[in-house]
């Protein structure tokens, strides 16, 4: 008799699962990514340590090595990718133009492949082995929690290109995207300004977002008003008519939303598909920029509003210039977007610091940094004495028909870095909070 | 009232769409045993093809938006991805079915393959397809009980696969063929039946369908190198719950897991929605190991 297929089927079911596991594997890691993992440099720096000893004298060499770190593959590579364009365009224009203290740079470019661990692994590789001056990449908050204590361990600099939840600050981290105080906070005084009094929050479920809406819900309790709704939906989450259901049985007046990555597509598309407009009910987002707009689709986003530090068509002659070199490098079609501009910016500022300090070192860079100015496309940008933060215009802006972004509102000028929101009354305690 | 219905609605449109991507596994895995990790990215090539046909259109004509375009991508990426599917079979599934465990890891590998040749064709950005006008509408039945044409029409697009599927296995020789292969292989094979091009046409059929699933998922969600990630475990819980080997089974899971997800999201969170969800179906396969259908061997 033959062996029918019944008898076969717990075991391949288990196998089945298993695949499924490593499937949501990457996810449940970026789900629980605000833990930092256990610092494993601790074992590795004696190595590193040693290492000159046995190896031989460098010669004086004509390069600088700085490295490159994003993901290049995987889920988040939709998105840094363009972030190591813009990194990889600037390096290119400062070795054109003489280089930095008449040397050249020499990229070493990793790959960070949308997984923390593999951050944190790439990056002890760039500083220990490659023994590169600085590191510009990053993304999610969970990539660079990851690389932080390698960072730290190592006495490593890293220019970090993306707005995001603050409550941070390491002495080896460059931030130059915006912090809380520089983006979320103003874009809620703005639409409590407009008479908004009904806000909705829904975000991804992870760090950035929590983090945001505690921030806002402190910041609405302090205006007397109460969030009408908060939802979180799993990363990579598709399916939004439930969603859309709840936000209008709570009939807020804005949708305030944190929702990273691919979710915004399915959200927006949905939301236009369930027949609400942006004049019925407009949203804000914080994370959606030039570049998500064309995955989503202009015309189904048009009308919302986002809240960024620079638009594409944000209006300095450094930004016609910056746009047009972008699109001569990688093609007419492509977009520049704030976490572009703030990578490219990244090298212009840690290149001015360097020549400043007359070295590469870390410590005399640090130092050397402190008020330094760029004239960054998005407008002048200096960095913050104590924090490494940069002042930054905040901007907000409606989506085009064409995916472009025009700018309703802008802070007249940069508003300095304050990641622990420290001179806001209503946030005493996330500073405590945050340690 | 009103937002009940549309609950009502919303759970049937995730049901759609839930055995939508699951069909096509139902085949590969339910039938042939095959786990098939890489399913995600079949659907992920119909959605590419539906997006490349797009832009040919309007390289061609200057006129993405007839709709044309559209319908006709349904059955290019039907035949797109089949023809991925069979390439994938013939080159690598075939030498691996007497070990299941190994299928899956290199229909893993496969996928991992398949996305980063989309990135590299496509680049890693999101793309997006302009969908027809006459799909972008809502059917307005009541002030708060608005219907997504999309849905409406992904729900008819199901329905139709499903019916074709029924005539392809139940009214044709072909069907009968590969019915036979699956109920007792050494019986049909010793009768004359040729399992291996049985074989490598389920694979393909299966991965047609699931390139029919990418171009409907091309209106509701998003277009990017990794779109089949978001998928593919909710096709294996649909066709684990169904029971291996059972077509009607994967339809009654993907009602049963649709309309549960719906109302339990409603009354909680997307999270613990889906947590409570994944659980039942834990607890459910305990207690019937083959899932709601099983299998008659013979």
């Amino acid at each position: 008799m033959s062996v029918t297929g019944l008898t076969k089927l717990p075991v391949l079911m288990r196998f089945a699962l298993i695949g499924v596991a490593a499937v949501l594997m990457p996810l449940m890691l970026a789900a629980c990514g605000s833990e930092p993992p256990p610092a494993p440099a601790a074992t590795a720096a004696p190595a590193a340590a040693s290492e000159p000893a046995s190896a031989p004298a460098a010669p004086e060499s004509d390069t600088i090595k700085v490295g490159i770190l994003h993901s290049l593959s995987g889920t988040m590579s939709i998105s840094e990718t363009a972030v190591h364009d813009a990194e990889l365009l600037a390096i290119e224009e400062i070795n054109a133009s003489g280089g930095v203290m008449g040397k050249q740079l020499e990229v070493v470019i990793e790959d960070g492949a949308s997984d923390w661990p593999t951050f944190a692994e790439k990056a002890r590789k760039l500083l220990q082995e490659d023994e590169v001056s600085v590191v510009f990449g990053g993304w999610t908050s969970a990539s660079r929690k990851a690389m932080l204590p390698v960072f730290e361990a190592n006495n490593g600099l890293l220019f970090y290109p993306v707005q995001y939840e603050g409550l941070e600050t390491s002495p080896n981290i460059f931030y130059t995207g915006a912090t809380t105080n520089q983006q979320i906070v103003p874009a809620i005084e703005y639409l409590l300004e407009e008479g908004k009094t009904k806000f909705y929050l829904l975000g991804s479920d992870y760090v950035f977002p929590r983090t945001s809406n505690l921030i806002i819900n402190k910041q609405l309790t302090a205006a007397g008003l109460e969030a009408v709704g908060e939802e979180y939906t799993p990363l990579g989450h598709t399916e939004y008519s439930t969603v859309i259901t709840k936000i209008k049985a709570a009939d807020p007046d804005v949708v305030f939303n944190t929702l990273n990555g691919d979710s915004n597509v399915a959200f927006f598309k949905q939301l236009k598909d369930a027949g609400i407009t942006a004049e019925d009910l407009p949203t804000i987002s914080v994370s959606v920029a030039e570049e998500e707009i064309t995955g989503i689709g202009a015309e189904n986003i048009a009308g919302h509003l986002v809240a960024w530090n620079y638009f594409q068509t944000t209006d300095t002659p450094e930004n016609v210039k910056f746009v047009s070199a972008f699109k001569s490098k990688y093609g007419e079609d492509r977009v520049t977007d704030d976490p572009i501009e703030a990578g490219y910016f990244g090298v212009y500022l840690w290149k001015a610091a360097v020549e400043k300090a007359g070295s590469t070192e870390v410590a005399a860079v640090k130092e050397a940094a402190k008020g330094i100015q760029f004239a960054a496309p998005g407008g002048m940008v200096t960095i913050h004495n104590e924090n490494q933060h940069v002042s930054k215009t905040v901007r907000i802006g409606t989506v085009r028909d064409d995916g472009q972004i025009d700018e309703i509102w802008n802070s007249g000028s940069p508003v300095v870095p304050d990641p622990y929101l420290d001179s806001y009354e209503w946030a005493a305690g996330l500073r405590e909070l945050a340690q | 009232m009103e937002v009940w219905a549309l609950q009502l609605f919303n759970g049937l449109s995730l049901s759609s769409i839930l055995l939508l991507i699951a069909l096509g596994l139902a085949l590969s895995f339910g039938l042939m045993n095959v786990i098939n990790l890489a399913h995600g990215e079949f659907i992920m090539i119909g959605a590419y093809t539906t997006y490349a046909l797009q832009q040919a259109a309007l390289n061609f004509t200057g006129d993405a938006q007839s709709g044309i375009t559209f319908l006709i991508a349904i059955p290019v990426s039907f035949v797109v991805a089949g023809a991925a599917g069979y390439v994938v079979e013939n080159a690598l599934i075939r030498f691996l079915y007497r070990r299941p465990l190994d299928t899956l890891l290199a229909t893993w590998g496969v996928g991992l393959f398949l996305q980063q040749l989309a990135r590299t064709i496509f680049g890693a950005p999101n793309v997006q397809v302009v969908a027809p006008p006459w799909l972008g509408t809502a059917l307005t039945v009541t002030a708060d009980l608005v219907l997504p044409v999309k849905r409406v029409f992904i729900l008819g697009l199901v329905t139709a696969c499903i019916g074709g599927l029924y005539f392809y296995m139940y009214r044709s020789s072909e069907g009968r063929r590969m019915r036979g292969v699956m109920q007792n292989r050494e019986m049909a094979s010793s009768l004359g039946v040729s399992t291996r091009r049985v074989d490598s046409f389920t694979f393909a059929l299966g991965s047609g369908l699931a390139g029919v699933a990418g171009c409907a998922l091309t209106l509701i969600g998003p277009i990017g190198p990794s779109l089949g990630t978001f998928y593919v475990v909710d096709a294996f819980i649909v066709v684990i719950l169904g029971g291996l080997g059972q077509v009607p089974g994967t339809i009654l899971a993907a009602l049963i897991i649709g309309m549960l997800n719906t109302m339990l999201e409603f009354g909680t969170t997307a999270v613990v929605g889906k947590v409570l969800v994944f659980a039942m179906v834990i607890l459910f396969l305990q207690w019937r190991p083959a899932g709601l259908m099983r299998a008659k061997g013979r």
